[in-house]
């Protein structure tokens, strides 16, 4: 598909202008990766050796240059104080950030459609008021706020779930339902006001006029047309999402790039922290391809082109 | 009108009393619908606000009765109730009732309506474009309603589908149960709301301004339709509307209708012959009639002097683009070889159907979409791309639109809308251009005094004139009337045409009238030109072309025209089933050009 095709290329014009920006503010970055990993009681010699050996000592677009190169083979370089191939290390966390992600993403979509369409139908009574209520305090709540909450009564009080780890599906519930609750928010608010428009439209008087059931017109006629703009927002959130599961992740001990970028930074890891800011890039993109490939199966009057 | 009345106050006597079987041999005269004394209220913040007061009136099996009145009338409320489908919590029912048969349909629960709605009771809307669901195809909108009411088994419901869209004499039908909404016509569209309302052969059928938004080729074939499947099925009709033509053609009978009240009721010749109330006079009067002018058809003069704007040979293409590098694969010929002049005070009116491309030179002539050929205004030549006319050129020509709401920035001060243009070209100091501004509110009808109100304190008709008075206010040659008096009442329409006619006359300007309908053009236009897949096949004097059309197209415009009088006989013509050929070319070819050849007098024909 010529579509995709030309998606894919600007995808990688998109990604290379993220991996240059990223380069160029790690560069400027005050703090030292050499001095980080010499230790601080290491002579001026040896600091300088370190820098020469990780060719640190070379011009901003000479590093660039070297990491575009090796890049391009597929290599992002090694961490510096693990002594690891970035790649390895990425891919070796990545499957548990993405189940994280996808259970975040199902958990987020339900709770917050659900509420969008529940408010919409209730639109202006008390029930709408207490949902978008609700939505305000989880779009304002800090996420390790709130998964502390979540951990102190449903792990500590309760004992349902394990307190943190990775494994079993008990072990998803608690940071999947963390990061929903944040979106479910955004979500709930755009389903609701996209759901009001929709009802009021021609084709929705014209399924009650056919003496449609409220199921029916509601499920059949209104929600197709009222999902469409939440999905272009799926594709967006992906970028939101992954500052959220640095967050839970380092909070419920979920081995994910999350986890790991959260140590790299501490530890001013270079190669670490540009190699997941790409991944991340690259689910971004992803994500929004993903989400402009599903919005033309729903409603056919969307041409790609 | 006293026969309505003793049948209504009959039925409202004993109306549970009458035994099934007395019905069913009265069924032939029986009322299908017997609305009585309803009232329909809108709950505000100072009370009950009611939108229709005490309306009764009786519909027999087999006929049609037209609600006729101009906006806010009630007349879209009263059908609404009808079906149930007020908006709830604000708009209800609040006295009166609603007889089908047995049911009184303002106590009916909502349970019960939803069997009526769509089985007994069915109802097709103005919006043909809006009407149906985008994202499902046409056939799963026709099944689903015949299965909302009868348990048949999936493919049963879509071949009924099927046999009532070709009921409807939808070309292809079997291609559009496949289709979506978008990829058919506005027309095409209306057809299946037919078909769809038709599908379960409702004893009642409420058409809401059915043929508002087509064309007038397209109304033609619709109304035709309507009144073939009336005939076969004995459906009743309510046929709710504000043109007067539709009136006569369809109704057997008609209510007038004016704020939420009946004026009058009254079979069709009777009220077009001899209405008695002053309010329906007055409707009929402002009502414009193709021929009205015929008489007095002495031929504008055409001044010889050099004329305010001239295009010659122009041409605008829009490209649609594709593949992976972007290039143009095809164009939209919106405007094919057009050349006209229009001269110094004088309306020149362009006449054709959605899609012919007459907006299109409106939008080149102001500069505002790039062209080919040459555009003339005053002694400018406009620059071919359609941007950066100077402003000097800009103050000729000016324009007013269709929808005097949208037009208008609701956050601005009438007085400072005006004066805006004023404004933009630094003509006056602000004290003279509110003198001015004043100055033209006065002018167009309104009072001085409104100058510090807002857009959304006029009536349509009101703010148009508003969008006059701006357009006047460089006091330009030329204006650019784009549909201005489609979206208003007909009354309203009258009066703001008068204005234009008066303005024209104390300042002279010249008027480019562009319009579909055609008893409006031929009210007010000295020339025309007729328009069709952007090209003009016809033009000359409005005597010429409306007293003595020749090109086909032009002939059958006027033919579709409905007439505001029951007495008129139409001409049997060709049920037309087809749609427009598509004005997309790939690069490289394009329509095949008209010429046009002086039939005498100037008046061009294409052959």
């Amino acid at each position: 598909m010529v579509y995709v095709l030309r998606r894919l290329i600007q995808s990688a014009l998109i990604l290379l202008g993220v991996s240059f920006i990223t380069f160029v503010l790690l560069y400027v970055l005050p703090a030292d990766p050499v001095r980080q990993i010499a230790g601080r009681a290491a002579t001026a010699e040896t600091v300088e050796n370190i820098r020469q050996q990780l060719g640190l000592d070379q011009p901003l677009l000479v590093q660039y240059g070297r990491y575009l190169a090796a890049l391009a083979q597929g290599d992002l370089g090694r961490s510096y104080l693990q002594k690891t191939e970035v790649t390895e290390l990425i891919l070796s966390r990545l499957p548990a950030t993405l189940q994280l992600m996808a259970a975040g993403i199902v958990a987020e979509l339900i709770l917050g459609l659900s509420m969008g369409i529940a408010a919409a139908l209730m639109r202006g009574r008390l029930g709408d008021q207490l949902l978008m209520m609700a939505s305000f305090v989880t779009v304002s709540a800090p996420q390790f706020v709130v998964s502390l909450l979540l951990l102190y009564v449903f792990a500590v009080k309760l004992g349902w779930f394990p307190i943190g780890g990775y494994g079993t599906a008990a072990h998803l519930v608690l940071p999947a339902i963390t990061l929903g609750i944040l979106g479910s928010g955004w979500y709930s608010r755009m389903m609701r006001s996209s759901m009001t428009e929709v009802l009021r439209a021609d084709y929705i008087r014209t399924a009650r006029a056919k003496g449609l059931s409220r199921a029916r017109v509601v499920f059949g006629h209104a929600l197709p047309n009222a999902i469409l703009p939440v999905i272009a927002m799926i594709g967006i959130d992906i970028g939101i999402f992954m500052g959220g599961i640095v967050v839970v992740e380092s909070v419920f001990g979920w081995p994910g790039i999350g986890q790991l970028a959260w140590q790299a930074i501490q530890r001013v890891d270079i190669p670490i922290i540009m190699g997941v800011t790409l991944v991340s890039a690259l689910a971004i993109v992803i994500g929004n391809l993903l989400a402009d490939l599903v919005a033309p199966l729903i409603d056919p009057r969307i041409r790609l082109r | 009108m006293m026969q309505e009345v003793a049948t209504r106050s009959g039925a409202a006597a004993a109306p549970d009393a009458a035994p099934d079987a007395a019905l069913d041999a009265a069924a032939e005269a029986a009322p299908v619908l017997l609305v009585a004394g309803l009232t329909v209220s809108v709950r505000t913040e100072a009370g009950l606000k009611p939108l229709v007061e005490n309306l009764s009136f009786t519909l027999r099996r087999g006929e049609t009765l037209a609600i006729a009145g101009e906006s806010g009338s009630g007349k879209s409320m009263t059908s609404l109730a009808i079906m149930g489908l007020l908006p709830p919590p604000a708009v209800r029912v609040t006295a009166g009732s609603i007889r089908l048969g047995q049911t009184d349909l303002t106590a009916a629960p909502e349970a019960q309506m939803r069997h009526v709605r769509g089985d007994r009771i069915a109802m097709i809307f103005q919006e043909p474009m809006t009407s149906l669901n985008p994202v499902l195809t046409i056939g799963t909108q026709l099944a689903e309603a015949i299965r909302a009411h009868e348990p048949l088994p999936r493919a049963e419901a879509r071949r009924r589908a099927l046999a009532a869209l070709t009921a409807v004499r939808l070309s292809q039908p079997e291609r559009r149960m496949h289709q979506y909404p978008h990829e058919l016509s506005g027309g095409m569209r209306q057809r299946v709301m037919i078909a769809m309302a038709l599908a379960l052969r409702p004893e009642v059928l409420i058409a809401d301004e059915p043929t508002t938004a087509l064309d007038v080729t397209v109304q033609r074939e619709v109304l035709d339709l309507l009144r073939d499947l009336q005939r076969d099925l004995g459906t009743a009709i309510i046929l709710i509307t504000h043109d007067m033509g539709v009136v006569a053609e369809m109704a057997d009978r008609v209510i007038v209708m004016k704020s939420g009240r009946m004026v009058e009721q009254a079979p069709v010749r009777q009220l077009f012959h001899a209405p008695t109330e002053p309010y329906t006079r007055d409707l009929l009067a402002a009502v414009p009639r193709m021929g009205a002018r015929a008489a007095a058809a002495a031929p504008a003069p055409l001044p010889a002097a050099e004329p305010v704007a001239r295009l010659s040979d122009v041409v605008v293409r829009f490209p649609v683009r594709g593949g992976l590098l972007g290039r143009t694969t095809l164009n939209v010929h919106a405007v094919e070889h057009v050349s006209f002049d229009i001269a110094r005070g004088e309306t020149f009116a362009l006449v054709g159907e959605s899609g012919c491309g007459k907006s299109t030179i409106a939008r080149a002539i102001v500069g505002l979409v790039p062209h080919q050929g040459q555009i003339t205004v005053g002694d400018h030549v406009l620059s071919a791309h359609g941007r950066d006319a100077p402003k000097a050129l800009r103050r000729k020509v000016q324009m007013v639109f269709q929808d005097p709401m949208a037009a208008l920035d609701p956050r601005m001060r009438v007085g400072d809308l005006i004066a805006e243009p004023l404004l933009i070209h630094g003509i006056g100091t602000a004290a003279d251009r509110r003198a001015e501004a004043a100055d033209l509110l006065r002018r167009v009808g309104l009072s001085p005094d409104q100058i510090d109100r807002y857009p959304h304190e006029f009536s349509g008709g009101q703010r148009q004139r508003i969008c006059i008075a701006r357009a006047l206010a460089l006091k330009p040659d030329l204006i650019i009337a784009d549909e201005s008096v489609s979206a208003l009442d007909v009354s309203v329409q009258a009066r703001v045409l008068a204005l234009l006619q008066e303005l024209q006359q104390e300042m002279g300007v010249a008027y480019l009238f562009i319009s579909h309908d055609m008893a409006v053009v031929d009210s007010i236009s000295d020339r025309v030109a007729v328009m069709y897949l952007g090209q003009i096949v016809e033009m000359g004097s409005r005597a010429q072309v409306f007293g003595d059309p020749r090109h086909p197209y032009t002939q059958r415009l006027i033919e579709a025209v409905p007439v505001p009088d029951p007495a008129h006989q139409r001409r049997p013509s060709v049920r037309m089933t087809g749609d427009l050929p598509n004005p997309v070319h790939p690069v490289g070819s394009g329509p095949e050009r008209v010429i046009l050849r002086d039939v005498g007098a100037g008046h061009l024909v294409a052959i």
